[in-house]
């Protein structure tokens, strides 16, 4: 029987198949933890006095509630806020006490919990990866069945590596063709997201497939994995090829010699065989997708950027646009924005900076507006700088910042104020997710760009 | 864990579809590290002004809500992060259930280990919830049941092994340490590969 990417790797981790009675219970290859959504776990593992069973297979790191503001003299991060500070150290104690390993704020490691899996290697095709964090999706990129938990759930995968799970539909989001110049892999997803809608993916996990798909690098389909969840898909899955392996190749925790050899000829036999059937399928045209931007309270709510926001259909469309000062059937091209926002584990990597350059080279941020730029971890931020990058964005005006969340969960000190507008790379659009009051309108880092050197919502392509 | 079996009580109706979990609790109440106290932040933006005054007109905080345990709640409930802080919020206001026509993955998940019922009813149901807010139901886990002030019965689906946890006030963590045996194998055949 032909089995999809999903089932191959779900058939091969079954530690106890599903019964009528009972849950299938998953092994867990690789276990991803911050400080946020973990510490009530280690509560109750001391209180049951349990062990971690397998401590190498779980990665620490610190993102959240961590600060992105600069150094001091001693080369520290201060940590100014006390519920913040507490948190990073109860996750600091909390590795120690078990033997976990842990990349801590300012270390050259850290950085967020997504972007630092890929970019230490320890996110690998064919693996189960879990994490406290619904953006977990973002490993799928790699061929990987990665998603989400809830903290009893990390406290379960800590005690016994293993997870109890129902098992998901699977939903192929095929993209045939090429996209346009000034079209992005965020635009791709945001598309697919506005057509399938908030929750159009809830109990299914998604494979990205078709031409225009394999086309992506590896940080583009790690966009696209990465916002599965805001359709209501737990994972999202890109099969692994010559980019997968590629990337990989001589990362710090990649096989190396024989054994990379070896994982090679394994994490080719992982594509979805040829006549595997999907419970559903979504098709679209690659070159019908224009550069996206979000207008509501929810990611779905999303248009071409050249659109008319779409007039509210039902009282939760009217709140949502209530919320966002604005109104049907006008477009946002041309409206203000007090703040530009690019980062997050959606848009926090090389390609992301270098895009954004592109726009920032030679161009100053509009007078009113404060624009930052958080690379996703510490190597990308030194990359960055080797590259020249932060000189561009510091010229034009921009705050290039130490890595972490910041902005796109607003619990670190970066926050918008109440009425603010942002264009914002990030995930969510959620009211008040980037600080209560703020208003926020996804897009691409090409498109914040340019809306932060214009003072308001523009198509880059407008700028070439 | 209480364990939960069959219980009565009167609702309040949030009609917002895709409640996400920022609203449920926002993302600056996250830096506790226990579970218990969350209550006093569920809904924080909607329940309050930016100087903590509440405010009046917010379906929770109208007189008629007070005691009520079950959560009616527009389509899509709970969308958005995982943060099991939503469930705990939730949970430690008084609330036992949440019902909508459809429950977020990962929120539902969450939910099932903490005592809070996630109940996905039919349309027609969920239209009359919604017109007789602060009216009574009774919710029975074993019959997977809502039985509404006009007699009205609507079925819902509990997954069999979540229903056995919540109806003996037992958590999943002791099922999966029993499997100590299998989970050893399992890792003896992969450390073979």
């Amino acid at each position: 029987m032909p089995r999809t990417l999903f089932e191959k790797i779900w058939d091969a981790h079954l530690v106890r198949a599903a019964t009528a009675d009972t849950p299938a219970t998953l092994y867990v290859d690789l276990h991803l933890i911050h400080e946020v959504t973990s510490p009530q776990a280690f509560t109750w593992l001391r209180e049951r006095n349990l062990k971690v069973r397998r401590p190498a297979r779980t990665v620490a790191t610190m993102d959240h509630s961590t600060p992105t503001t600069p150094r001091n003299k001693e080369g520290k991060i201060p940590v100014l806020d006390n519920a913040a500070a507490a948190q990073i150290a109860q996750l600091e104690t909390n590795c120690k006490d078990f033997g976990i390993e842990l990349f801590s704020l300012g270390t050259e490691g850290q950085g967020i919990v997504h972007v630092i899996g890929p970019e230490l290697g320890v996110t690998q095709p064919g693996q189960v990866i879990v994490c406290g964090d619904s953006h977990t999706s973002t490993h799928g990129a790699f061929g990987a069945l990665a998603f989400g938990i809830g903290t009893s759930e990390v406290s379960h995968v800590l005690a016994t590596q293993s997870l109890l799970q129902n098992k998901p539909k699977t939903l192929a989001v095929t993209v045939e063709g090429q996209l346009k110049p000034g079209v992005t892999a965020k635009d791709v997803v945001l598309a697919v997201i506005a057509r399938l809608g908030i929750g159009g993916g809830t109990g299914h996990v998604i494979e990205y497939r078709g031409s225009a798909i394999r086309a992506l690098s590896m940080e583009e389909r790690m966009t696209v994995c990465n916002m599965s969840i805001e359709a209501g898909a737990r994972a999202g899955m890109i099969a692994p090829d010559e980019i997968t392996f590629e990337y990989l190749k001589g990362r710090p925790r990649a096989p190396q010699g024989a054994a990379w050899d070896k994982a090679v000829a394994a994490w080719r036999a992982l594509p979805s065989d040829p006549g595997a059937t999907y419970d559903r399928e979504e098709k679209f045209d690659a070159a019908a997708i224009e550069p996206m931007i979000t207008y509501g309270t929810n990611p779905g709510m999303g248009m071409a950027i050249g659109a008319k926001v779409p007039a509210p259909a039902n009282a939760s469309d009217v709140k949502a646009l209530a919320y966002m000062g604005i109104k049907g059937d006008e477009p946002l091209l041309g409206h203000k924005v007090d703040v530009v926002f690019i980062g997050s584990c959606t848009n926090s990597r090389m390609s992301d900076l270098r895009a954004a350059a592109t726009i920032f080279k030679g161009r100053k941020v509009a007078p009113g507006v404060r624009a930052l730029i958080v690379p996703g971890s510490q190597r990308i931020k030194k990359a960055a700088e080797a590259e020249g990058l932060d000189r561009v964005f510091t010229e034009a005006g921009a705050e290039w910042r130490e890595a972490g969340c910041s902005m796109c969960i607003a619990m670190n000190g970066d926050q918008l104020k109440p009425g603010q507008y942002a264009v914002s790379t990030s995930n969510r659009n959620f009211e008040g997710r980037q600080g209560a009051g703020g208003r926020t309108f996804l897009a691409s880092p090409l498109t914040a760009a340019a809306s932060a050197v214009t003072g308001k919502v523009t198509d880059s392509r407008s700028l070439v | 864990m209480e364990p939960i079996k069959t219980f009565t009580s009167k609702t309040v109706a949030l009609p917002t579809e895709n409640i996400d979990t920022d609203q449920i609790i926002p993302a600056r109440f996250l830096k506790a590290t226990s579970k218990n106290g969350l209550g006093k932040v569920l809904f924080a933006d909607w329940r309050f002004t930016a100087d903590g005054a509440l405010k009046p007109e917010f379906a929770l905080n109208k007189p008629e809500a007070a005691g009520a345990r079950v959560l009616v709640a527009g389509d899509n409930f709970g969308c958005g992060s995982s943060r099991e802080h939503a469930p705990w919020a939730l949970y430690d206001y008084g609330f036992r259930a949440v019902i909508s026509t459809s429950i977020a993955d990962i929120f539902k998940n969450n939910s099932l280990k903490n005592g809070l019922l996630p109940i996905a009813v039919d349309a027609a149901t969920h239209a009359k919830l919604l017109a007789a807010p602060n009216a009574e139901v009774t919710i029975s886990l074993e019959a997977q049941t809502v039985t509404l002030g006009d007699g009205t019965v609507a079925k819902f689906v509990v997954d069999p092994f979540s229903r056995y946890c919540l109806l003996n006030g037992i958590d999943e963590l002791q099922f999966l340490l029993s499997q100590d045996a299998e989970i050893s194998a399992f890792e003896k055949k992969l450390e073979a590969k």
